[in-house]
């Protein structure tokens, strides 16, 4: 790659607020961002997709977060006369965690989960269950599901995994980054739905890979468009994204990555975005803007696969830099 | 305040010594300044606060009116929200607080007021403040890893045994849940229920108890029969000041009682209480109709606690306040 733009020459400090998916991931980013360049210091708020989102359109801060990329309303809701940029920055995957005495390995398909959370398969040694683990002695305990109470990204990507693949979800829940959940209790954050989980014999629930990556939470295998059953990876992710970058929007607001093809691939993805406005009011903080999203797209994607985060797929980093010689300051771009 | 500035310099105001000579005292105008002030600006706080939550809920009122209140159904995806689910909830979480909480504190209040030496009473009052000023996160926490576990496997499971033949103690137990979110209201309301009862029976004269002891009365006589009706309505404010703080309470309710948004209908079920389900969905909710609604959640729990407080207060006042006719 070419080398990128470099910041602006004065000491500034960047406010950030959003997601809290990908919180830890630009933590790291930011320290080493900083140690690259000593007068830009970044720091973030993890409060929240919803949150980040308004707090840019209020423009309190200079970037956003956003797991999902803005609604129609929201970007109605922006500033007369602005326009906000998506910058893809890493993908997560939905995992599916569990806790059935005995099992150490769990096969789940479309069908059993969706059948799963609502409430329609009540115990793990249902038949449709056993069907696909031929292997394993499944024991008659019930089935408690653990969902998000918080609204969340994580909650949006699982949903539309569920409402893609299962009709009767379609027209019961749907999905969103708050649904009403047929069964099960809520536990706020993925560390509440892990806690669930791990406490309760027969729990299931559903968690950041990165997050099931750091605490090691046993994750089921889930059969993908192509029939194999595949381990939550950040390969089989990166794959996933590569098979649907054909589809990706002009305006980079890609819905999750359910179902890819490939052989390889994870079927329940999304991407997780930076928001920036266009035209940046103040041309040392654009610049500083610019220079870290390029960063954050070469160099930084080389420390996602160790945190549990897939790196973006070849095509998305070069449509996301050729838009970010869109960015401008006061009508004339910062990086042409 | 302005005026009296004004009238500082050019004439003396009825009873009220003009300063700010070269002694340096402490102006009396400026005095009665800074505490109007104060005074006014927390009720004006006050006023503020709700005026915004009716603002905030406009959209939500305009969409549901008062069936708000009595809507089952709250989907995000639908964007459909009725309120009754949390408001059972709330209730049901305060008055388990207050079956468990009410019955201890004014046991505790006795014993404390009537019973207990002063170097008995003096340190166990100083503990039972100190129950009050724990953190209601850190009461969360160890109701999530220690209360929870364990009342799933000893008080629910014993009471589904003997009682689950009646649906409302039925099965099955997680642990978390309304009961428990219960629980844990009472721990935390037992240091209002106990200090407020305690001053209140202090303040029944002890003419009251020396005329019952002196027909010969035990103390446990003397005590229900002379001082809890003197101190009834006190008792009664002290209970409903302490659901007050019931109905208010977030954090620890957040992580133990389940969060479902379905109306809990079992006592160990799981719930939602309006306080916790603004907390947890807040920061998340789509702007317009969702924020509204839970804006509009936060106007109807603004209503029931005021409207106790106001009770509770007046009940209180009834019963403290000094009685000319009495030694």
């Amino acid at each position: 790659m070419a080398a990128g733009p470099s910041p602006a020459a004065a000491q500034v400090t960047l406010h950030g607020a959003g997601a809290t998916f990908p919180a830890p991931l630009y933590e790291v980013w930011f320290q080493d961002y900083n140690t690259a360049y000593s007068n830009v210091q970044i720091d973030y708020q993890a409060n929240g997709s919803g949150a980040g989102i308004k707090a840019i359109t209020e423009q309190t801060v200079d970037f956003g977060a956003s797991d999902a990329a803005m609604k129609d309303e929201e970007i109605a809701a922006l500033p007369a006369g602005t326009k906000m940029l998506h910058f893809p920055t890493a993908l997560g995957a939905v995992v599916v965690t569990y806790n059935v005495p005995g099992v150490t390995a769990l096969s789940l398909d479309a069908d059993t989960i969706s059948e799963i959370f609502l409430g329609t398969i009540t115990k793990w040694n249902d038949p449709a269950i056993a069907a696909l683990n031929s292997g394993a002695t499944l024991p008659a305990t019930d089935i408690l599901v653990v969902h998000r109470s918080d609204g969340s990204g994580t909650t949006n990507t699982f949903t539309t995994y569920l409402d893609t693949v299962s009709p009767e979800w379609h027209t019961k829940v749907g999905a969103g980054k708050e649904v009403k959940w047929a069964v099960g209790i809520g536990a706020a954050g993925n560390d509440g739905v892990a806690g669930g989980v791990e406490q309760s014999e027969g729990g299931v629930g559903y968690v950041e890979l990165n997050y099931a990556v750091k605490a090691s939470l046993p994750t089921a295998k889930v059969k993908n468009a192509d029939g194999q059953f595949v381990e939550a990876t950040t390969a089989g992710v990166t794959a996933a994204a590569e098979a649907a970058q054909a589809n990706f929007p002009a305006d980079f607001r890609a819905k999750p990555i359910i179902n890819g093809a490939g052989p390889t691939t994870y079927p329940i993805a999304a991407y997780t975005y930076l928001l920036v406005y266009v035209d940046q009011k103040d041309a040392d903080k654009g610049k500083d803007l610019v220079s870290f999203v390029y960063w954050a797209l070469t160099d930084g994607q080389a420390k996602e696969a160790d945190l549990g985060y897939a790196p973006l797929p070849k095509e998305i980093v070069q449509k996301a830099i050729d838009q970010l010689h869109g960015v401008t300051t006061g009508g004339s771009p910062i990086w042409p | 305040m302005a005026i009296e500035v004004g009238r500082m310099g050019t004439q003396a105001v009825a009873g009220e010594r003009i300063t700010g000579d070269a002694t340096g005292r402490f102006p009396e105008w400026l005095f009665r300044s800074m505490t109007r002030v104060a005074a006014f600006a927390i009720v004006a706080l006050v006023i503020l606060i709700a005026i915004q939550l009716v603002l905030g809920s406009r959209l939500a009122w305009q969409e549901f009116g008062l069936s708000f209140l009595t809507g089952t159904d709250w989907n995000p995806v639908k964007d459909i929200y009725g309120a009754l689910p949390f408001i059972v909830g709330t209730l049901l979480t305060s008055l388990i607080a207050l079956v468990i909480g009410a019955p201890i504190g004014l046991l505790t209040a006795i014993f404390l007021a009537e019973l207990a030496p002063p170097r008995v009473a003096a340190p166990l009052i100083f503990l039972i403040e100190l129950l009050a000023a724990i953190p209601s996160v850190v009461v969360g926490l160890w109701g999530v890893f220690v209360l929870a576990p364990t009342l799933k496997v000893t008080v629910e499971t014993w009471i589904v045994s003997t009682l689950g033949w009646i649906p409302f103690f039925s099965g099955p137990t997680f642990g978390v849940g309304v009961f428990t979110a219960g629980v844990i209201l009472s721990i935390m309301i037992l240091p209002t229920i106990v200090s407020i009862a305690r001053e209140v029976i202090r303040a029944v004269p002890d003419g009251q108890r020396e005329a019952m002891l002196a027909l010969g009365a035990t103390r446990w006589e003397m005590t229900t029969r002379a001082v809890l009706p003197y101190a009834r309505s006190g008792i009664i404010g002290a209970v409903i000041l302490g659901l007050g703080r019931a109905l208010g309470e977030t954090m620890a309710v957040t992580m133990v009682v389940g969060n479902s948004t379905d109306i809990p209908d079992r006592l160990f079920d799981q719930g939602q209480t309006i306080a916790s389900q603004i907390a947890t969905t807040f920061n998340e909710a789509a702007v317009g109709l969702q924020t509204s609604a839970l804006i509009y959640l936060g106007l109807v729990l603004l209503a029931i606690t005021i409207s106790l407080n106001i009770v509770a207060r007046l009940l209180v006042w009834r019963v403290t306040r000094p009685i000319g006719s009495e030694t």
